[in-house]
């Protein structure tokens, strides 16, 4: 569809004409700018919503909202075309099938084995081994191959010794989805351990023999404490509910030596809706102190960030400090418990922290238990009531721990933008389907890609530069403070307005950081070699070596930090009062332009899969969106005669 | 008057000291005249505690049986906590610390008394003179003069003597500009914008009154200030209706049919007693100990504070953007000139011209457009958060101002040359310093107290290399241009490192600051390095080549 006006979400009058493409995987905008010809591309599987408006003189709008928070805002002139784009999206944006996905036609070159190599990448029977498994206490249980006992368990499941087939298989039968105790994580320095499990349907007085050996098999297991506790992730008033419909929880008096401990998180529900009026509140046109501050307190977002990490950090206190084991359930121990134990475990490990360490945390507590990815992120066209923000959650606990703890991580958090970018992407096979069983059943493996290789092979661009492995942040527990500090929790703008980059710091330390430290390296290298040619000289006196190259790469580097340093921007609508004031067309420096375009470079080197996409554009779709507040990193605007008035125009 | 006098008991033994996140500490408690001080006598951790009374914001005393406990509140927003044994030592000590942290008399003030232990290389009252700054003007542009027409502070009491205004404009019509002006404080040169010759000048109110007198002098002098053909904008820090209402006391605002070429904008900007109850509540807020997520976002909100600093910055904003986008000169003005004007004035500043980003220009930005200019510091410094007295002139403007500045340092934290610590030591010294800089109200006052003979400059302490260090920003890069901040609610933050600062534990964002500092301390450690071997090389080249050509 040609003659499509891309409008900025904040100010009315700066448009973008271009043509509007719908290719299979993408939606496509190419701006007409005779020079840039500005691209923004959106994957289908990002789309969340759709939403057609009145048609209005100038043509019928289209707005588009995405799953990893981008907005856009199409005018489309004739009413016709922008129904048929409107249908033609709907469809395409709910997929039915899972072939239908990206990743089934997404191909980034790379030959079999490079494929193979990338699955390998994250192998969990390491992971445990790393851990210190098995040994005496724990051992991998066979019982579950073929999914037999459990459908959306992995084959391979770490009990403890003592628990028997019979023992498992019994507990299984009285746990919701069978989903039986298993070990989540186990903690070297003193045999505690986190286990892992669904509520137990107890009803108002059922009781399980075997269910019961298998919480005292755990106890066993760490021979150093007396109980074991047991965290229930929900609400209490949630989980008394459940016992109607013959669930519910542990009755202390039934199972020995246990302490029991409930831990209020909301369900699914809650936090769907949650997230849906924090997004109000992001999507405000500029919006007050007031309003912002109330939207993201009556959201209660916040709230539910700091419940799970509280959940988290006391599983961490009592494996790390009281040496308990815990056994943590909220009702099908999918979602909430995959919340937990992953940020209880961060918390106690350093090497989660790790970029590597990460991707396995995620495998393991995520992927392999049966966290319903396709349902919660609505992959395929599904009950818009399964879906919600469960991941992003946890996304957001890392980064809330990223901030209190600057250098404890080996990433930064642009990684983490990536991984919530990619659950929503479809382009990879890691997070498709609800378990482990549908994804080999479908053969994912050999028919896409792992998003961690890819990650891997760029891991350049997440590192922290504050990270030190000989650090002391980089050791053993982390011990967040608790109360009284609700103000350590913060809103996100980096994830939640993520594409509003006139919203962010307009200098990235980070960035910066980095840029110096790999000046640093190369500063090392050529240290060495004129320490080298150094030492030739005054031996043998000899002379006709130049080793200008090398300065030449340094200025280059230079020159990367430096515009790191000038990421210059526009005004913002600081005022409604300037509009009748004829505004002249400001002489702009070309300094401030070629700073821009410098800046431009940057991103596009540093953001190489943000678009999704497999050719060499990709970097484009992060810049082209739109930028609210005066198209802070956009220089066709920068420097255009007229877009200029706009800036001035509320 | 002898402060031996008010100082009933000199010393306590056995007292207790207590801070959040630190065990309580055991020692001895001493007053002086201008200091408490706490000594542990813990062998393995002797430590002092040292705290002016004119930092002592207010008081409070709690007795259980014998054992008296005192909470001390600091105008840099610490509480400390001691338990002092027996009653009537603890009541002595409360109400000598009473009396001496609230002393009449300013030169009864510790910078009076404080003797530098430190050698003086530059004498900071003499940093930063208005001829200096002229100096620089005159060098882009001769359309200035520097006049005297404020010699003895005879025009305006809270100027300077000497100030920038147009070349044009003589002093007798300065003189008739004044009586048009609140305060007599009548337009002078705030900034020139070197890039395209544009000005910001700020003023007080014009004295309209209600039956719109007009001042043809004050007319020309702020005419004087655009290009032929070219039209200016008027910032006024009120909104439109108090501005009104300012008439019926004899104020009032610029008349479109008297000043056709201006466009006046009014953008309203809180002051007095609103802001003084903003912090009290924010710092109320911050000290919450409560566990409730929720109440923490809408106590944060109901201060306010975060409101404040939107509203400052968007008019400063507006302000720089007239001047460099439009191209326009700009007037700034509120009701006396010498609250809200300042911070936009000074702000604008910080936007448009690089050298107000570096330490030596932000303390002439101060030393100008806070100092000279004739903020009020004494009045409104006077009492900070924890203060209960309701006195109209206390208010945290400067405060506020810092608070700005921090908020554009997080959005372009490679622009400035100065820290966060270095705004928090300001912040700190106009509050409560062992110097003179910031006591008096306008250099009137100033000079009649003899500050520049009696007491230390703040900058002859700061400027030192010693200290300067502590205050340096390592990713520091100049960078020439104008630099835009987001006034979006996402991209404003609540200043931990002022109002968290005693709240928090603030261990691991230090280690990050040491790592952030190492990483480009060992960066140019091996530039240096590098830059060495090379020209050694060189040389040795040269020398070889000088021998082959021999």
């Amino acid at each position: 569809v040609e003659n499509v006006r891309l409008l900025d979400r904040l100010s009315s009058r700066k448009a973008a004409l271009g043509t509007l493409y719908l290719t299979a995987t993408h939606v496509i905008f190419v701006e007409n700018g005779s020079e840039t010809r500005k691209e923004t591309w959106v994957l289908h599987s990002q789309i969340s919503s759709i939403e057609k408006q009145a048609t209005t003189a100038t043509g019928c709008p289209l707005l588009i909202r995405c799953k990893n928070f981008q907005i856009i805002q199409l005018v489309i002139p004739q009413e016709r075309d922008c129904h048929d784009v409107y249908i033609s999206l709907i469809r395409l944006a709910r997929p039915v099938k899972y072939e239908e996905l990206y990743c089934f036609s997404f191909n980034p070159k790379l030959d079999k084995e490079e494929r193979e190599q990338g699955w390998k990448l994250v192998n969990l029977n390491e992971e445990y081994n790393r851990m210190g498994i098995p040994n005496s206490y724990w051992q991998i249980s066979d019982v579950n191959r073929d999914y037999g006992v459990c459908d959306s368990y992995p084959t391979e499941v770490y009990v403890p010794k003592s628990a028997t087939a019979h023992i498992i298989v019994g507990s299984s039968k009285f746990r919701s989805r069978r989903r039986f105790p298993a070990l989540s994580y186990y903690y070297k320095d003193n045999n505690a351990s986190i286990c892992r499990s669904s509520q137990p349907l107890s009803g108002f007085s059922a009781r399980c023999l075997e269910d019961e050996q298998m919480l005292q098999a755990i106890r066993k297991a760490n021979p150093g404490s007396d109980f074991i506790y047991v965290v229930d992730t929900r609400p209490k008033l949630n989980a008394m509910a459940n016992r109607a419909a013959g669930k519910g929880y542990e009755n202390e008096d039934n199972y020995s030596n246990i302490k029991f401990q409930f831990i209020g998180i909301e369900n699914i529900h809650v936090m769907r809706n949650s997230l849906q009026k924090m997004l109000e509140v992001c999507e405000l046109k500029s919006p007050s102190m007031s309003d912002f501050l109330w939207g993201l307190e009556n959201s209660g977002w916040l709230k539910h960030i700091k419940a799970i990490m509280d959940a988290g950090i006391f599983i961490a206190k009592a494996v790390a400090e009281e040496g308990v084991s815990v056994l943590v359930h909220c009702s099908d121990g999918w979602d909430r418990t995959a919340q937990v134990c992953s940020v209880a475990s961060l918390l106690l490990d350093p090497y989660y922290r790790t970029m590597k360490g990460f991707m396995v945390l995620i495998e393991k507590d995520w992927v392999s238990f049966g966290h319903k990815f396709n349902h919660r992120y609505g992959n395929l066209d599904g009950d818009p009531k399964e879906i919600s923000p469960v991941i992003d959650q946890f996304i957001e606990c890392v980064w809330q721990l990223m901030e209190q703890f600057p250098c404890a991580f080996e990433f930064n958090e642009r990684f983490l933008i990536h991984i919530q970018h990619h659950v929503y992407s479809c382009q990879f096979g890691n997070f498709l389907c609800n378990s482990q069983k549908e994804r080999r059943e479908l053969k994912i493996q050999e028919r896409t890609y792992s998003l961690w290789a890819h990650l891997w092979k760029n891991r350049a661009d997440y590192l922290n530069p504050l990270y030190r492995s000989d650090h002391s942040q980089t050791q053993g527990t982390l011990r967040p403070q608790m109360a009284p500090c609700n103000f350590l929790y913060k809103f996100w703008s980096g994830m939640y307005n993520r594409f509003e980059k006139g919203l962010h710091p307009r200098q990235s330390v980070t960035d910066y950081l980095m840029a110096v430290k790999e000046e640093s390296q190369q500063l090392e290298e050529e240290l060495e070699v004129l320490g080298e040619r150094l030492a030739n000289l005054q031996k043998s006196q000899l002379t006709d070596i130049k080793v200008e190259s090398k300065q030449q790469d340094r200025s280059k580097q230079l020159g990367l930090s430096a515009s790191n340093n000038s990421l210059a921007n526009t005004p913002q609508d600081y005022s409604n009062d300037l509009k009748s004031f004829p505004s002249r067309s400001p002489s702009q420096g070309d300094e401030e332009d070629s700073a821009l375009i410098l800046t431009q470079d940057n991103l596009k080197s540093s953001d190489p899969d943000l678009s999704a996409n497999s050719d060499q554009e990709s970097g484009v779709e992060d810049l082209s969106c739109r930028s609210p507040s005066g198209g802070g990193c956009l220089p066709s605007e920068d420097s255009g005669k007229d877009s200029d008035e706009a800036v001035f125009l509320a | 008057m002898e402060f031996a006098e008010l100082i009933k008991t000199p010393r306590a033994d056995n007292v207790v000291l207590h801070r959040p996140f630190y065990l309580a500490v055991e020692g001895t408690l001493c007053l002086t005249g201008h200091h408490l001080i706490f000594s542990s006598r813990r062998q393995d951790n002797a430590e002092e505690l040292w705290l002016l009374h004119s930092n002592i914001d207010s008081i409070e005393k709690r007795f259980v049986g014998s054992l008296g406990t005192i909470i001390i509140k600091c105008k840099d927003l610490r509480i400390i906590q001691l338990d002092i044994p027996g009653m009537e030592e603890c009541l002595n000590i409360a109400s000598s610390i009473e009396a001496l942290s609230t002393l009449d008399s300013v030169t009864l003030m510790y910078p009076f008394f404080y003797r530098p232990m430190f050698e003086i290389i530059e004498d900071g009252w003499r940093s930063f003179l208005p001829d200096q700054e002229f100096e620089l003007l005159s060098s882009v542009t001769d359309e200035w003069r520097l006049s005297c027409v404020n010699k003895e502070f005879s025009v305006c009491p809270s100027y300077p003597p000497v100030v920038i205004v147009p070349k044009s404009v003589d002093d007798e019509a300065l003189r008739k500009v004044a009586m048009f002006r609140h305060g007599s404080r009548f337009p002078v040169l705030s900034y020139y914008h070197k890039k395209n010759g544009m000005v910001m000048m700020r003023s007080s109110q014009p004295l309209t009154g209600t039956n719109g007198r007009r001042c043809k002098e004050d007319e020309k002098l702020i005419n004087a200030t655009l290009r032929p053909g070219k039209r200016g904008y008027i910032i006024d820090t009120r909104s439109l209706n108090i501005a009104q209402q300012a008439r019926a006391k004899g104020g009032g605002f610029e008349q479109e049919a008297h000043y056709p070429q201006w466009r006046r904008i009014h953008k309203c900007i809180e002051r007095f007693n609103i802001l003084q109850e903003s912090l009290i509540k924010l710092v109320e807020a911050c000290n919450d100990q409560s566990h409730n997520m929720d109440r923490w976002l809408s106590k944060l909100e109901a201060s306010n504070w975060l409101t404040h600093i939107k509203e400052i910055l968007t008019a400063a904003c507006l302000a720089a953007q007239c001047i460099d986008r439009e191209g326009a000169s700009v007037l700034v003005h509120g009701t006396e000139g010498t609250d809200s004007t300042l911070q936009v004035t000074s702000l604008a500043q910080i936007i448009l011209d690089p050298r107000c980003r570096t330490i030596r220009g932000f303390e002439s930005l101060v030393v100008r457009e806070w100092l000279q200019a004739g903020h009020p510091f004494q009045q409104r410094c006077a009492q900070s958060a924890y203060s209960n007295s309701k006195q109209k002139w206390e208010a945290p403007v400067f405060l506020l101002f810092l608070d700005c500045v921090w908020q554009i340092l997080r959005q372009f934290p490679c622009s400035f040359e100065f820290n966060e610590q270095f705004l928090i030591m300001l912040f700190e010294h106009a509050y409560a310093s062992q110097f003179g800089t910031f006591l008096g109200n306008n250099e009137n006052e100033r000079s009649k107290l003899k500050l520049p003979q009696k007491t230390m400059s703040l900058w002859s302490w700061v400027n030192r290399s010693e200290e300067l260090s502590k205050f340096q920003n390592p990713l520091f890069e100049a960078n020439s241009l104008v630099i835009w901040p987001s006034v979006a609610p996402q991209s404003l933050q609540l200043w931990e490192g002022v109002f968290l600062r005693w709240n928090r534990p603030s261990k691991f964002l230090d280690e990050a600051h040491e790592e952030m500092i190492n990483i480009i301390k060992y960066n140019k450690e091996l530039q240096a390095k590098v830059n060495a071997l090379r020209r050694q090389l060189a040389e040795m080249e040269t020398d070889d080549r000088m021998q082959d050509n021999l």
